[in-house]
């Protein structure tokens, strides 16, 4: 077993808490994981991705190979594009519905690329978290929608979102719960269509 | 040896990032004292120290003026029989290589660590030197862990080693290990006895006739240094290869872009290189036989360029960065290291057309003082086209990147403050340095001394937001009206020390002042202060937590 994920975005779109949901609910299940992040100066507003590496071998490399992730979660849709050379054939491409611009973004452009790979998911994941009472929790929304796509159980991905938060009040808890449901709704329907 | 190992069973590990994985060790292995001045890729080891006050409360930890403070002060703590850890990123052992490469000659008495983490690929930095160098300049041993389990044991090992030898221990971390994270097994806090306090004092002043012995002393251990480098565990060799004409000699992180890549590598020997000096006899060892080394190293091509002096065999053919086998510059990735070792890369099934994938460089944070005083600035270049604009590291160095930039140079800590000086020096009229209160406190302050000592005519900006910003706001030695203090002490005529409000509503009153200190013909120093916005928003938060 072995999944490779890239989640990708611009700083401040809670990024590293995705990938600590995933890499937390990996050592729950008894799996290495390794996880690679941005720091310093790339922080302010340039792009964030973040790698994530489940096995249940020895993994080495802290970086992804070319063609071998099996999923790029991108919370930011140009941002989706950037490390598209890494999804290995049959992987996935989860994309919330949302543009940050930059000088010459064309958004028409970016989506057109998008579709042209089969396997990807839109989420509106902000209307979902507008919705669920806090756009701080679009990020738990795509955590959610990629969820039907992992090899670790929803329950185990949903504990580690309540380790996450557990320094916060139970109502910040429940919300990132409950937009973490809406977000495996849409993924859910995704395999099934796939199918 | 001052230790007693107590190896309590495994706890079920923690997920560290390469950087905590080194803190944490240092924690266990008893240290009196944790000390570093921020920097990309080693801010986080010593903020893992802070954020575990309440459970070690007995560890002192501070962020300090500068690279050179923090190592004189590890120094110090080592010198009473305690242990300390200093850390750094590369560039920051420039600044402290004066302590660095005498304390080697002194040696050390409580166990030294020094962590420098390199940044291969320049993600936030202004250059990828390679501190093996520095290693081997000082003649102290060296550890480059490929992943955080080795991070977190060879720390724990440095710490044994440095009391043992009485040498200052470095450990080398690159970027790519600093910030991932991964499972460790700790071992738990070790039982440690501080080293006694002796009075040595030929030991500890290098005096020529003291600084001769001990230099004999440093060169008398250096067999010893090969011994360990040679026989420690922590050096790796694959097991007999079957009469494979072709090797790979790894070192640190370029292990894991091998085993990566073990489809292709499949029997081909692999020399696991993680200690320095370089294991003379493990090299020679492995090269017998063979006829093509392939090095695999992120950083400088040290080994590569070293190896040549232990293996002297004509007919071997090492590759590398020097041979174009691999780049010169930037950093490893498993992909750069499977063309090198012969293999094709896995197939992408997306290559969307890459130019609608715009770059999307950092920008100010709304909010940001920066930005007003850089609109000001602004408009006076246009008023005064010969000005220069001496800038210097921080977040403020993004002002290069607008068009027209804001500022005209960055080079290192402080260069700043000297190079508006010499300009002024050598007859620009308005030559101006732009330099933060972190970095002014780093190593703006020779300079100044001098310009202010000689009334040089020239301009200082110093971008007072109260913290250390781009490396995520740690702590200032000083903050608030000291500045000014310490400025009207230099003999700066006070009306030429002048605090403005960086904001919009001020933007003509800022204006004003800037143009008059610029026409002023000796030193002025112009305070624009305004709390970083990420500060702001960082303590309010906690005040919220605390209210609820």
């Amino acid at each position: 077993m072995k999944q490779d994920i890239i989640i990708a975005g611009v700083g401040g779109q809670g990024i590293l808490s995705i990938a600590f949901v995933l890499v937390n609910s990996a050592m729950l299940k008894g799996l290495n994981s390794k996880q690679s992040e941005v720091h310093g100066m790339s922080q302010r507003g340039g792009p964030v991705f973040a790698y994530v590496r489940i096995s249940d071998e020895t993994i080495y490399s802290d970086l992804i190979p070319t063609g071998e992730a099996d999923m790029i979660i991108g919370l930011e849709a140009m941002e989706s594009l950037r490390y598209a050379q890494f999804l290995k054939k049959g992987g996935n491409l989860i994309v919330d519905h949302h543009y940050i611009l930059v000088n010459g973004y064309d958004k028409t452009t970016i989506d057109a690329a998008i579709e042209q790979y089969p396997r990807h998911i839109w989420v509106n994941a902000r209307q979902i978290a507008h919705e669920v009472g806090n756009p701080l929790t679009a990020n738990m929304v795509m955590m959610g929608a990629s969820s039907p796509l992992l090899s670790i159980e929803e329950t185990l991905l949903k504990d580690s979102i309540r380790t996450l938060f557990a320094r916060k009040s139970e109502d910040i808890i429940t919300m990132n719960l409950a937009a973490f449901d809406r977000g495996a709704e849409l993924g859910k329907r995704f395999m099934d269509k796939a199918k | 040896m001052g230790i007693s190992v107590n190896d309590r069973s495994a706890s079920g590990g923690e997920i560290l990032l390469g950087d905590e994985a080194v803190a944490l060790a240092a924690l266990h292995s008893s240290i009196g004292g944790s000390f570093a001045y921020p920097g990309t890729p080693a801010t986080e080891l010593n903020e893992y120290v802070f954020s575990m006050k309440k459970k070690f409360p007995a560890v002192y930890v501070e962020w300090s003026t500068n690279e050179k403070t923090a190592y004189e002060a590890a120094l110090g703590m080592s010198y009473i029989g305690k242990r300390a850890i200093v850390s750094m990123k590369h560039v920051g052992l420039n600044v402290a290589a004066d302590s660095f490469i005498n304390s080697a000659i002194t040696g050390v008495n409580g166990g030294l660590v020094v962590v420098v983490a390199d940044d291969p690929g320049m993600h936030s930095s202004q250059n990828e030197q390679d501190t093996r160098y520095y290693i081997e300049f000082a003649r102290v041993p060296g550890f480059e862990p490929s992943n955080q389990q080795e991070a977190y044991d060879m720390t724990v090992e440095a710490f044994l080693l440095s009391e043992e030898l009485r040498l200052p221990v470095v450990i080398r971390l690159v970027t790519r290990l600093a910030h991932s994270r991964a499972k460790v097994i700790t071992r738990g806090p070790l039982r440690y006895q501080p080293m006694p306090k002796i009075k040595d004092t030929v030991k500890w002043t290098l005096l020529p006739s003291n600084a001769r012995i001990m230099f004999n002393k440093l060169l008398e251990l250096q067999p010893k240094l090969l011994k360990y480098s040679n026989s420690t565990p922590f050096q790796m060799k694959s097991p007999d290869n079957g009469g494979s004409k072709k090797g790979v000699i790894v070192s640190g992180i370029g292990y894991n872009y091998c085993m990566e890549n073990r489809d292709v590598i499949n029997t081909v020997p692999v020399l696991k290189i993680n200690v320095y000096p370089l294991p003379e006899t493990l090299i020679k060892e492995f090269s017998r036989g063979l006829e093509d080394i392939l090095i695999v190293e992120d950083g400088y091509p040290y080994i590569e360029t070293r190896i040549k002096t232990i293996v002297c065999n004509g007919d071997l053919r090492i590759r590398g960065k020097l041979t174009g086998d691999l780049p010169a510059s930037g950093e490893l990735n498993p992909d750069i290291v499977r063309k090198a070792l012969g293999g094709t890369l896995k197939e992408s099934a997306f290559t969307p057309p890459m130019d609608t994938v715009l770059n999307r460089p950092p920008v100010f944070c709304e909010g940001c003082g920066h930005r007003d005083v850089f609109s000001v600035l602004d408009e006076i270049r246009k008023e005064l086209p010969d000005l220069e604009a001496f800038s210097d590291i921080g977040c403020y160095t993004l002002s290069a990147l607008k068009t027209p930039p804001s500022i005209d140079s960055c080079v290192c800590m402080g260069a700043s403050v000297g190079m508006a000086k010499g300009a002024a020096n050598g007859g620009l009229k308005y030559s101006v340095g732009v330099i933060g209160d972190s970095t002014f406190l780093h190593s703006g302050i020779p300079t100044l001394v001098k310009a202010a000592g000689d009334n040089t005519p020239v301009t200082f900006i110093i971008l007072d937001n109260s913290t250390t910003g781009m490396t995520g706001g740690q702590e200032l030695p000083i903050s608030g009206n000291r500045f000014e203090l310490f400025l009207e002490g230099l003999g700066i005529p006070k009306e030429h020390i002048r605090v403005i409000d960086p904001r919009r509503i001020h933007y003509d009153k800022n204006l004003r002042i800037i143009r008059e200190e610029l026409e002023y013909r000796g030193v002025s120093v112009i305070i624009a202060r305004r709390e970083c916005i990420q500060i702001i928003r960082k303590t309010h938060k906690k005040q919220k937590a605390v209210n609820l």
